[in-house]
């Protein structure tokens, strides 16, 4: 039996005459160690399966497992790590990650969670800004401070539901690589939910489509034999790169057309050229209504034949 | 190449208590009928800066911009502008988003005529069937293909793009940058964008123009995109000239974006003189 495992989970909301399902027939095997992408459209789905998994919601049928035991509640074993980084803007980076530690180890003594918390701090490279309260970071830098709060817990499994969404391209690109330099030091279990393909190939073991609701479920299971550290420059070049990626993209833009609402009617746009809003008073009450101008009119050429 | 956009030598500063701030410095771009131009670089570094002086939002402070032999003064529907969020009127449904601006511009055309207009713009940019509901209805992704519609609907000479798919998720952002270059081909419209992502400028693009960081930005490097239209992701995508173009791009913005061409160029001549001294 796997570390993490899903089986037949499906899950709706609402009332009977009006149910929208949104999974169906989820089945999803993860080891421990294991790094797994799962990959989708926005408002598919993603978001309730993270739910399941954390424990925040429970599934209509089917059950999941990890390590052998029943989901039940949320709890510190399951670490997740939110696009908005639900920090709380009143306490300091050092504070907010200390009241996560101060819970779940309030056994140990005050100097081993002091320690725990600056090791935690050092490894998302946030020694400099331990004092700073969240309004004074970054996105980016507020996203360290989250995932250094949850890996803090020390939890057996950590679920990322699109950490990066929020950021910009390039400090994307920086934290990928943070978190990958991460799992190579802590060999976590990890499941990272993101829309971006590429984030999904760069850092997982395996990426695995989810197709698009109503009653989305999980593709195929690609792996990614590509050997780590990674670099991103690098697998740019990297047929296995190219291929994975192109596999992944083909498979979920092939619900596109599924997607795509389909509507024929006959439309015709008016051949009409913009007034010159710079050289008119406006239409006001004496200005004489004029005619609009169209494009065939413009393009009418006067030929001049010499007898 | 006949040159329709001309951008010569805008620098844009701002006063401060410290003196004066120079945030763009001598940038110099030429836009030909037809072309679609991206700007790329570091956050902060400008960009947004440049394609607002375009757009006749922010006044320049010393050179000049030239639309179609006409000097540009101010903000016009001559360009239309797509912003990183659609900034729609919530209280106005899509399609009488869409007529605000229509209305204007085409103020001697009849009411039908006019609704006519932004029909078959919302219908293109696949709003068929939702054109008459609110932004609050609408998912982003459906929100800015309202400011696309709006944008185009204006029939304008130049179309402006700031990081228009910056907020939306790489497959939605996927389906948009299909819905753009299909209105871009009907209409053989002059674009400049704005973005930061790499693949986004490779794939839409004539040429990607990069950005040094600023303060004081100017031209960095210029990139032929040399890719036959319509383009096909997934052939682009095995391409390795793609791949090529992609690494330059990626390698301007992490090791030469702080380097100044123009000073570089005013040191050479410096450097010379000691020598022969």
């Amino acid at each position: 039996m796997s570390f993490l495992e899903v089986k037949s989970v499906n899950k709706g909301f609402g009332p009977a005459h009006a149910r929208s399902e949104i999974l169906g027939n989820i089945n999803l095997s993860i080891e421990e160690g294991e790094f797994v992408a799962i990959v989708g459209y926005s408002g598919t789905g993603k978001t309730t399966l993270m739910s399941l998994l954390a424990g925040l919601l429970k599934p209509d049928t089917g059950t999941i497992t990890l390590g052998g035991e029943p989901i039940g509640e949320p709890g510190p074993d399951r670490g997740i790590v939110f696009q908005n980084y639900s920090l709380l803007p009143w306490l300091t980076v050092y504070e907010n990650i200390a009241l996560a530690v101060d819970q779940v180890f309030g056994d140990w003594s005050a100097e081993k969670r002091r320690e725990h918390v600056e090791r935690h701090i050092a490894m998302v490279n946030l020694t400099p800004a331990r004092n700073k309260v969240p309004r004074e970071l970054s996105g980016g830098m507020r996203q360290r401070v989250s995932v250094a709060r949850t890996l803090a817990m020390n939890p057996k499994i950590l679920l990322l539901d699109e950490p990066l969404g929020a950021l910009d391209a390039l400090t994307r690109a920086t934290l990928q690589d943070e978190i990958a330099r991460i799992w190579e030091s802590e060999k976590k279990t990890v499941v990272l939910i993101t829309n971006d393909p590429d984030e999904g190939i760069y850092l997982a073991d395996r990426i695995i489509p989810l197709t698009p609701g109503p009653r989305a479920t999980l593709g195929p299971s690609i792996p990614i034999p590509l050997p780590r550290p990674r670099d991103r420059t690098a697998i740019n070049h990297d047929p296995a790169f190219k291929a994975i990626r192109t596999r992944v993209l083909e498979f979920l833009l092939g619900f596109q057309e599924m997607r795509k609402t389909t509507l024929s009617k006959n439309l015709l746009l008016p051949d009409l050229v913009p007034e010159d809003l710079t050289q008119r008073g406006g239409p006001g009450l004496f200005t004489a209504r004029r005619r609009p101008v169209r494009r065939g009119e413009l393009k009418r050429e006067e030929i001049v034949i010499r007898t | 190449m006949s040159s329709y956009l001309e951008i010569s030598k805008i620098t844009k500063t701002y006063a401060t208590p410290k003196g004066p701030a120079v945030i763009v410095k001598d940038f110099d771009l030429k836009i030909a009928k037809g072309e679609f131009v991206s700007l790329i670089g570091h956050s902060g570094c400008g960009k947004s800066t440049v394609l607002s002086m375009v757009a006749g939002l922010n006044d320049v402070t010393e050179g000049g911009i030239v639309l179609a032999g006409k000097e540009l003064a101010g903000p016009g529907p001559d360009r239309g502008v797509v912003f990183q969020s659609p900034c729609l009127l919530p209280w106005l449904t899509a399609f009488e988003n869409v007529m605000l601006g229509v209305d204007q511009a085409f103020w001697t055309a009849d009411k039908a005529e006019r609704a006519a207009i932004a029909e078959y713009y919302l219908t293109v940019v696949g709003l068929g069937d939702s054109m008459h509901k609110r932004p609050h209805e609408l998912s982003q992704g459906m929100r800015q293909r309202v400011g696309i519609a709006r944008a185009f609907a204006l029939s304008p000479k130049m179309l402006l793009l700031d990081e228009p798919f910056g907020m939306l998720d790489s497959l939605t952002r996927v389906e948009l940058h299909g819905v753009l270059l299909e209105l871009w081909r009907r209409n053989q419209i002059t674009a400049l964008m704005v973005t930061h992502d790499v693949d986004e400028a490779i794939f839409l693009s004539d040429r990607v123009v990069c950005m040094t960081d600023g303060p004081a930005a100017e031209v960095g490097e210029i990139i032929h995109v040399p890719f036959p239209r319509p383009r096909d992701r997934k052939a682009l995508m095995e391409d390795p000239e793609y791949y090529r173009i992609r690494e330059q791009l990626i390698d301007f913005l992490e090791h030469r974006a702080h380097e100044r061409p123009s000073q570089a160029a005013r040191a050479h001549p410096s450097a010379l003189a000691t020598a022969t001294a």
